[in-house]
């Protein structure tokens, strides 16, 4: 159940309250929990069979993986429809996969193939599909920030209906870009979501140390809008939200700020060998906050999925995965003459119009 | 002496000097655990009031840094990627290097902000620049960028010794691949002196740091067919030993410049440019550069590969001057 910081007018979901009410599905059908699950279980597998791949040297780069937070990438972009975008993190694949990106062509990008969405030319940070409304994955920690303002920003000077939602971690909250971004959004109440994925940790550093604060949401205080905080493993937590802040954006009234409270299961990045925590914290995360466990729980408690069901979805996900991976290795490597093009529009590498 | 790594090396440098004056801290993210292990053990040994892990917060450490050295204090920051400087670029260039001029004299600001540049790694375009000749720009700014681990740490001693902003840049790459002898002892390099890295009289080599490593690669396959190329590593940009390099251009006639930053505006323009002014009498053959065609550098590592200079690039660079 949603926690209200920022009590703003407006604020996001009822208050959160001592014992936890009956499941809510909100407006979701049963096919859209289905396809929920199915989501969130399509970005588990690929990202383990990223790290299997990496381990074995049969894909490269610098590559930091989803698994553990898949609720908040499914929940969210579930509360999204045709014409909105999102903004990115180095922590892409769970965003790109929630918002419909095939795992074919993710895997070949990874590979640095031809057949990758960005070519090979961008690799697992930078994974962008304009056509799915994914404006890209981001190096740079809180570059996404003005970046889906801006995107806001057109949607306003448009006069269209749509959102922007920004994808952000507890790190990025402590750049210059948060600051400026949000309180530029927040003066405008532009069509924009803020969403921080506060995973206990900004590569090596625990967000205690980081944070003088406890909550991330906290500081929507100070822009005067909606700070809200969910647990990130319960995606319905993270749906219901959302929808709510998607509302608000649309009808005019504004950006929200909502935190994910969520935990990486995996290393910072692959062959991190994490010395900042301990086995036991990582077990423990495993064992109780599993968002696909925690949601397959649910769907059976709904009975709108058996457990048989389930294993069919595993099934399924299984061979998309080693569709998705076969894709990739069979795919070719880009051709030397492909080093510079793509530099500009309407021009050669130069810039000389073509 | 023992042969060391580069990082090795410049954990050592950073060790002495914090050692030897109490004024010297460290700042910078991930600082503690050390992402390339060149502060590794530095918190242990020097607590946390001297080595001091901040919030992914680029442009307050490049500001803070320049308010400690303001009351007294020699900061050594860090900024992991090059690229992260971008988000610190008003502290480093409308602060730091401007102060001491604006303020009439008054300031004295011994900075380093230490960083890290280079390709190699398929880190994509983002994680991957070269960015020296942005700094080389801005007055005020010293360059320093080491290309031995016996360099890099006698030139971060004398980074750190330095009263003035000096941008350090290490090369990835080089970190745990570049290793030979580095005294324990403690040894200073001054600025604006040259290494010849190998002598000849038949063309000039000028290459920036790991391309050093290129340009002695293709100095052995040249010598093979009877080609001696000279190759001068300049090792601080600012100051620049132009001494040291003219003097080396006057004799061979013949000059190739090989860097891994773009070639569009990057340092071997500059360093074209006073060729030309100071020997151009001397010359036989227009000065050329071998440098990144101006790309952004590309994930794919056969792509990446092709953006940065290779021997084999230096060689036909060579012949073509040869003829
Ligand atoms: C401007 C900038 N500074 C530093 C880095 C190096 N870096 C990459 S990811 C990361 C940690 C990010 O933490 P957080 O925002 O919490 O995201 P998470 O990795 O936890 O998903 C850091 C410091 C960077 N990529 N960009
Ligand atoms: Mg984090």
């Amino acid at each position: 159940m949603a926690t209200i910081v920022s009590p703003i007018e407006h604020a996001v979901g009822p208050a959160h309250g001592s014992s936890p009410t009956a499941l809510d599905r909100h407006d979701l059908s049963d096919s859209d929990l289905i396809d929920m699950y199915r989501t969130m279980l399509r970005i588990r597998r690929f990202e383990e069979r990223v790290k299997e791949l990496f381990l074995e040297a049969r894909l490269y780069g610098s590559v930091h993986l989803y698994i553990g937070e898949e609720a908040v990438a499914t929940g969210a972009c579930k509360a999204l429809g045709e014409g909105d975008v999102i903004s990115s993190t180095h922590r892409g694949h769970g965003h790109c996969i929630a918002m419909g990106l095939e795992s074919g062509p993710m895997m070949a990008e990874l590979m640095g193939k031809v057949t990758g969405y960005n070519h090979g030319k961008g690799g697992s940070m930078h994974i962008a599909s304009m056509d799915h409304g994914m404006l890209g994955a981001n190096g740079i920690v809180g570059a996404g920030i003005p970046i889906s303002t801006g995107a806001a920003l057109g949607f306003w000077i448009q006069e269209k209906a749509n959102v922007a939602v920004c994808f952000f971690g507890d790190g990025a909250s402590n750049q210059g870009a948060f600051h400026e971004g949000i309180n530029f959004a927040a003066g405008l109440k532009l069509p924009v979501i803020f969403i921080c994925e506060n995973n206990g940790y900004a590569q090596f550093q625990s967000v205690k140390q980081d944070l003088p604060i406890e909550h991330v949401a906290t500081r929507a205080i100070s822009y005067g809008i909606p700070g809200v905080i969910v647990q990130g493993e319960d995606i319905l937590d993270v749906y219901g939200a959302v929808k709510e802040a998607v509302r608000r954006a649309r009808a005019g009234d504004g950006p929200t700020l909502i935190e994910a409270k969520t935990y990486r299961f995996e290393g910072h990045f692959l062959g991190d060998p994490e010395p900042y925590r301990t086995r036991e914290e990582v077990a423990a995360a495993r064992a109780t906050r599993d968002p696909l466990k925690i949601f397959g729980a649910q769907l059976q408690e709904m009975g709108v999925a058996s457990a048989d069901d389930l294993k069919r979805i595993h099934a399924q996900i299984d061979e998309e995965m080693d569709r998705a991976v076969a894709f990739g290795e069979s795919s070719p490597e880009p051709a030397g003459s492909v080093l510079l093009t793509d530099i500009f529009t309407g021009a050669d590498e130069h810039g000389r119009i073509v | 002496m023992a042969v060391v790594t580069m990082s090795q090396a410049l954990n050592m440098a950073l060790t002495e000097e914090m050692a030897r004056d109490e004024r010297v801290f460290l700042i910078g993210e991930d600082i503690k655990d050390s992402t390339y292990g060149i502060t590794k053990g530095l918190w242990d040994t020097f607590g946390p009031k001297r080595v001091i892990g901040t919030p992914i917060s680029e442009a307050a450490i490049a500001g803070a840094v320049l308010g400690a050295a303001s009351v007294g204090l020699r900061p050594v920051a860090e900024f992991m990627y090059m690229t992260f400087m971008m988000c610190a670029m008003d502290q480093v260039v409308n602060q730091a290097a401007k102060s001491k001029y604006m303020f009439g004299g008054k300031a004295v600001l011994p900075i380093v902000y230490r960083t890290m540049a280079g390709a190699g790694r398929a880190n994509a375009a983002q994680h991957t620049q070269s960015l020296e000749a942005w700094f080389a720009h801005v007055p005020g700014l010293k360059i320093v960028m080491p290309t031995t681990a016996y360099d890099a740490k006698g030139l971060l001693k004398t980074s750190i010794r330095d009263d003035n902003p000096v941008i350090f840049i290490e090369n990835k790459v080089q970190y745990a691949t570049t290793r030979d002898e580095v005294p324990t002892t403690d040894y200073t390099i001054p600025f604006g002196q040259a290494a010849i890295r190998r002598t000849g009289k038949d063309v000039t080599i000028v290459a920036l740091q790991r391309m050093n490593e290129i340009a002695l690669e293709a100095a052995e396959e040249l010598s093979a067919s009877g080609i001696e190329a000279e190759v001068i590593d300049p090792r601080t940009l600012v100051p620049l030993d132009l001494e040291s390099i003219v003097g080396s251009v006057r004799k061979t006639h013949r000059v190739v410049i090989v860097h891994e930053a773009h070639e569009r505006v990057g340092f071997g323009a500059e360093l074209v440019a006073q060729i030309v002014q100071h020997a151009f009498d001397y010359l036989d053959a227009p000065p050329v550069r071998v440098a990144n065609p101006n790309v952004p550098t590309p994930f794919n590592r056969t792509l990446e590969q092709l953006s940065i200079p290779s021997a084999a690039q230096v060689v036909q660079a060579v012949r073509g001057l040869m003829r």
